[in-house]
């Protein structure tokens, strides 16, 4: 039997880390920058997290709960806002090609990621290669105090951390902000055409910076709450796999909306453990097809959005162009 | 006349761009309250760099401009927007998917809210104060190019601009859109604004400009009152020399059938019907131009019969000089030319589809030539000797045969467009908006070469945006009216407005 009360509750872990990372890429590019580093952005948010969680849990002192929370958070995002202020200073600043330095990122968040979580494992003299942060996790994943007392309500709806609530709130703000205020008009309009954006007065190298470096910030507690909640507290190299990939193919999926990636988001997180809830038995074989479905469902999400030639519907005009005001 | 203070002035600008490029040269110029100035001048002789310094785009290297006699300092087009002046660009800066609304609010500085209630009612009011129609709520990808240029002009003044600056407003309108737009512009100078018109048109610099300011060569070379002066008269004092005005209509010498188009009817990707049953005949040694709004049907009719634009029905033949006959449709451009039949084909969009930016002259040429010769490695000498030809002889300003398209100035580059088509030795030329954007004197140039063409024998299918030249220049002019044919006329008879009308108006009677 399909146990629908349990499988809710984790398809919305799941989805937290690919909710931040869309949320934030979609404000990234809504500003013209294609970031595809995000990948990376949030491999240095969540390992930031941790070396911050660590030195906290190892510096002897007994831990406050505030302090073990707000550590990691802060260090976090200050990883993942330098990963964003190397992206623009190189895209905007220099006006480097977008992707190329995207991947670049990319592939240096995960290297960073892995070679601090190298170090540390060393240090921490651990049996397993994987750094145990349990303590810290806890407090990453306090309840509600009621959510056990109201049944399946209470498991459905109450039974999240603050990073995940956090999540769904900064992505209904980040929907409202860009259709109902002055700043999401001036951010849509620099990232359909920064040069009809600079002619109104507005101040595009501004809005692209601030954009940018809020998009990865939000993306990087993405990490942090994949490290800190989603796998308890436990960081092993490579665990995180490609959901800064599943991030970027959200917001396609999404047509840039933030609101619609809440819900999306909990259906790639629910397809992504999916295999995990629908008994396979013995044959290994299955579980791995099952297992591809939210690449497959990618694929056809990628084919159908490109069909759709409505004009609000396309990408923002000016994705993955610089911009020089003087260019001739 | 009394003495006026100027609206503002720049004495002794200078803009430089690298070390090499002077794209102005200590220019002085005054602009009154209440005056339409006309600026003139040839393709590079910086009126649009002059304009953009105005417009906060471009800073000068030197010089100063003065507001109301105060001198003040242009960083940004939004200092520019705080001193009243606005710029409304050749290439309209709206963005696509936003509505008029917010394209006019946008970049207006209060925080918080958008309250599109409240400008919505403050564009309705600057609409009937000037004429304007503007729809708030509609979408700039459904407006026409005339919408969006008022939309642009509205922007503007919901800034409260003073000083309105137009970098050639008519160039993509109809004459009756045109009309309209100088109706608002006299409205505008009689309520005391200041308005700077940069165009080619001599005849509406004549009709609408108080006065006139002339640059050459990014030089400032004198002003005239309109009502003193004549075209010959500006024509030569932005060239420099002397310049005939007349544009030549030799005679067609044994003219032949050449292409003969029958029924043709094609419809976009969309679906949208953009031909319906387009029958007409070019012969050889003549010009026939082809007259029409802007997307109605030009683009499809060159496209279909150089063989890049499916055809849904209808049929379009080639006539040998021997009287046999070939059929085009189902041809792609290669074999089109497998059999003997050369077009050339100067595109809409000479960037887009005739050149590529980024490689240099010579690279341009072989893009035609690439398949000549059996070697697997390319024969780059004839195309740089051609383009040392294209160069000297139809006097293309460029550092040399190896520069990169993209930095030449537009006029230039479609000298080398036309230069590499005319230089296949084509049977039917094609052309569409051959002289779109570029200045009188180069315009004659390409006028001639047209003619030397024809001469050639060669049959030209002129499409073409301004009606003065078309009645000049063409033996016989096709008008098309939203992918119908509403008449062909003779070139030697036809008249502007007759033209005009056709365009707007399916004549019935010309259907069968």
């Amino acid at each position: 039997m399909f146990d629908i009360v349990s499988f809710i509750p984790r398809a919305i872990a799941q989805s937290i880390p690919l909710l931040l990372g869309s949320t934030g890429e979609i404000i990234t590019e809504k500003s013209g920058n294609l970031n595809l580093g995000t990948a990376g952005v949030m491999y240095v948010g969540g390992m930031c997290g941790v070396i911050g969680a660590f030195s906290y849990e190892t510096s002897g002192k007994p831990m406050n709960g505030l302090l073990s929370v707000l550590i990691p958070v802060v260090c976090c995002l200050l990883g993942s806002l330098i990963m964003g202020l190397i992206y623009c200073f190189l895209t905007v600043t220099l006006r480097a090609n977008q992707n190329v330095t995207g991947l670049a990122l990319t592939t240096f968040g995960v290297g960073f990621g892995n070679f601090f979580g190298g170090s540390l494992i060393k240090l921490s003299g651990a049996e397993v290669p994987s750094i145990i942060l349990t303590n810290t996790s806890n407090f990453f994943r306090t309840k509600l105090p009621f959510a056990d007392s109201l049944g399946w309500f209470g498991q459905i709806f109450c039974s999240y951390s603050f990073l995940a609530y956090a999540a769904i709130i900064i992505a209904i703000i980040a929907g409202r902000t860009l259709r109902k205020t002055r700043v999401g008009l001036h951010l849509r309009a620099v990232g359909e055409s920064p040069a009809t954006a600079d002619a109104a007065g507005i101040n595009v190298i501004r809005y692209k910076y601030t954009a940018t470096c809020l998009g990865s910030m939000i993306a990087g507690l993405g990490g942090l709450y994949y490290v800190m909640d989603y796998a308890n507290g436990i960081w092993s190299n490579d665990a995180f796999g490609d959901r800064g990939w599943l991030a970027i193919a959200l917001v396609i999926f999404t047509l840039w909306n933030p609101t619609t990636s809440i819900f999306a988001s909990i259906l790639f997180g629910g397809l992504y453990i999916l295999y995990i809830f629908i008994p396979t038995g013995t044959n290994l074989a299955n579980k791995e097809l099952y297992k591809m479905i939210p690449y497959v469902v990618t694929i056809i999400v990628l084919i159908i959005t490109s069909l759709r030639n409505k004009r609000e519907n396309q990408p923002p005009e000016g994705l993955g162009l610089p911009y020089f005001r003087e260019d001739r | 006349m009394e003495e006026r203070t100027p609206a503002l002035s720049m004495r002794n600008i200078t803009k430089r761009f690298g070390s090499k490029v002077i794209a102005n040269s200590d220019v002085s110029l005054d602009i009154y309250p209440g005056e339409i100035l006309a600026l003139l001048g040839e393709n590079g002789s910086g009126k649009t760099t002059l304009m953009n310094i105005l417009a906060g785009i471009y800073y000068p290297d030197e010089g100063e401009i003065l507001i109301g006699g105060k001198p003040v300092t242009i960083a940004s087009p939004k200092e520019a927007f705080n001193h009243g002046i606005g710029m409304i660009h050749q290439h309209f800066k709206l963005v696509d998917v936003l509505t008029a609304n917010e394209n006019i609010v946008l970049g207006m500085d209060k925080e918080g809210m958008l309250d599109l209630k409240t400008s919505a009612a403050r564009i309705k009011k600057i609409c009937d104060a000037y004429g304007f129609e503007v729809d708030p709520d509609e979408k700039i990808y459904d407006m026409s190019v005339s919408e969006k240029q008022t939309v642009e002009i509205v922007k503007v003044l919901y800034r409260g601009a003073e000083i309105l600056i137009l970098d050639e407003p008519t160039a993509v309108l109809t004459p009756q859109e045109s009309d309209k737009l100088f109706a608002v512009l006299r409205n505008m100078r009689n309520d005391g604004k200041s308005i700077i018109l940069i165009t080619h048109k001599m005849n509406e610099v004549l009709s609408v400009s108080d006065r006139v300011a002339i640059l050459r060569a990014g030089k400032y070379i004198c002003d005239r009152v309109t009502s003193e002066t004549n075209a010959q008269e500006l024509t030569d004092l932005m060239v420099g020399h002397k310049v005939s005005l007349n544009i030549d209509r030799p005679e067609p010498v044994n003219s032949k059938e050449r292409i003969r188009v029958k029924g043709l009817t094609v419809r976009n990707i969309d679906g949208v019907l953009k031909l319906n049953k387009v029958s007409f005949s070019a012969y050889s040694g003549e010009i026939l131009g082809i007259a029409g709004i802007a997307g109605s049907g030009q683009k499809e009719l060159l496209e279909g019969i150089a063989g890049l634009q499916p055809v849904e029905a209808g049929s379009i033949t080639y006539v040998n000089d021997d009287g046999t006959t070939e059929d085009l449709i189902g041809k792609d451009p290669l074999e089109i030319a497998a059999l003997g039949v050369s077009l050339s084909f100067v595109p809409e969009d000479r960037l887009g589809m005739g050149l590529v930016e980024n490689m240099d002259l010579a690279d341009n040429m072989m893009l035609r030539s690439y398949r000549v010769g059996k070697s697997v490695f390319t024969n780059r000498k004839d195309p740089e000797n051609l383009a040392k030809q294209v160069i000297k002889e139809l006097e293309v300003n460029t550092p040399g045969v190896h520069t990169m398209v993209r930095k030449l100035s537009g006029g230039n580059v479609q000298k080398v467009l036309v230069g590499r088509e005319i230089a296949s030795a084509p049977t039917v030329l094609l052309t569409a908006y051959a002289v779109r954007g570029l200045d009188i004197n180069s315009s004659y140039t390409i006028y001639d070469l047209i003619n030397q063409q024809k001469k050639r024998g060669v049959a030209v299918i002129y499409v073409g945006e301004d009606l003065d030249v078309l009645v000049e220049l063409c033996d016989r002019i096709l008008v098309l009216c939203d992918g119908h044919v509403s008449g062909i006329l003779d070139g030697r008879t036809a008249d502007k407005q007759t033209i005009g009308m056709m365009m707007t108006h399916i004549k019935e009677a010309a259907d069968e």
